[in-house]
């Protein structure tokens, strides 16, 4: 594993860079289902980050965590920013009280805790929640299997993917979506879209680190 | 006009918003303290977490501070907003489930004849009902 503060410096880098590349994409697909700033509202929240690298770069994990999810609930402007910057802030905390040694499916769980808190929602309503929640099961799975870290990662990507898919399906019954009711079957959530572009960009940084 | 419930009243655009305060302004006079906040941080179309904090503290006062929101980012925008005030003030703070600019009018209404923050509320939440 690389050092903790090299970490938070790559962990920002691939998330920024995940939403720089996205950005528009995202944003159609909310124009679909949604008010189509899905991709600009991530990526000014994510610029902030990308502005407080090098002091972000420098906190320990848990402050870093805390850190990035108040910019992202200041910057974002639309709903995504509270949920985001919840998931971050609780995760950040869960690391903090822990001392540091808060293994990564408490502070996933934390997270994924606090965002259903957040939204006041539940996996299955077309939401970032179908690919989170997900993604904390098959971590905590591979956990319990004893997986080594390379296929532990694998089958989380796993898991965002198929979380993802499954939001094509359903017909949204919160946010912006839950407007179009039955006319939002059949169009992938932009929520869940960038759950998984994150969740892979984590995913890529951790299986770099695993790599002689 | 400490002794009143304020409003805030909280939309994607700031025109939006300030037309709200000019109806709510224009049917209770000054009795009622009301701030109002539109638009993203960098003006465009959306809801802004400071902003809104900012709104709250300008008209807090004992009675409680009603806010009114639009759509769905303004409400998680403006919870996250009433946890970021100090612990005292949190209960004190309610964002109402009620159209924006009806809400904001017959809240400011109930709010003028000196009603409890929940009096207030509930006023405004029947509009949905």
């Amino acid at each position: 594993m690389p050092a903790e503060t090299d970490l938070v410096a790559r962990l920002l880098d691939a998330g920024v860079d995940a939403v720089r590349v996205n950005a528009d994409m995202l944003s159609d697909l909310d124009r679909a289902i949604g008010d189509g700033d899905h991709g600009v509202n991530m990526l000014r929240g994510f610029s902030a980050i990308a502005e407080g690298r090098e002091a972000l770069a420098a906190l320990p994990l848990a402050s870093a965590l805390e850190a990035m999810g108040t910019l992202l609930v200041m910057n974002v402007g639309g709903a995504s920013g509270p949920l985001y910057g919840s998931f971050l802030l609780a995760m950040g905390r869960a690391a903090a009280t822990a001392g540091g040694t808060a293994p990564l499916g408490k502070l996933l769980e934390e997270g994924v805790a606090a965002v259903k808190k957040r939204g006041r929602s539940e996996r299955g309503e077309k939401t970032m929640l179908d690919v989170l929640v997900p993604v904390q099961l098959a971590w905590e799975q591979a956990c319990t299997d004893g997986l080594q870290l390379r296929e532990a990662i694998e089958r989380v990507k796993q898991a965002a993917k198929e979380g993802l898919e499954s939001t094509r399906p359903l017909q949204a019954t919160k946010g912006r979506a839950s407007y179009l009711r039955e006319r939002s079957i059949g169009h992938l959530d932009p929520g869940a879209f960038s759950s998984c572009l994150l969740v892979n960009a984590v995913c890529d940084v951790f299986l770099e680190s695993t790599k002689p | 006009m400490t002794d009143r419930v304020s409003i805030v009243i909280v939309s994607h655009s700031s025109d939006v918003a300030r037309g709200a305060a000019a109806m709510v302004r224009q049917m209770v006079g000054r009795e009622v303290r009301v701030a109002h906040c539109g638009g993203n941080a960098d003006g465009g179309l959306g809801t802004d977490v400071a902003a809104i904090k900012h709104c709250i503290e300008q008209v807090y006062g004992p009675k409680g501070v009603a806010v009114l929101v639009d759509l769905g980012g303004a409400e998680t925008n403006s919870e996250m907003a009433i946890e970021m005030l100090p612990k005292e003030w949190q209960a004190n703070v309610v964002v109402c489930s009620a159209p924006v600019v009806e809400g904001a009018v017959m809240a400011a209404t109930e709010a003028a004849g000196g009603s409890s923050l929940a009096k207030v509320r509930a006023t405004a939440e029947e509009l949905f009902r």
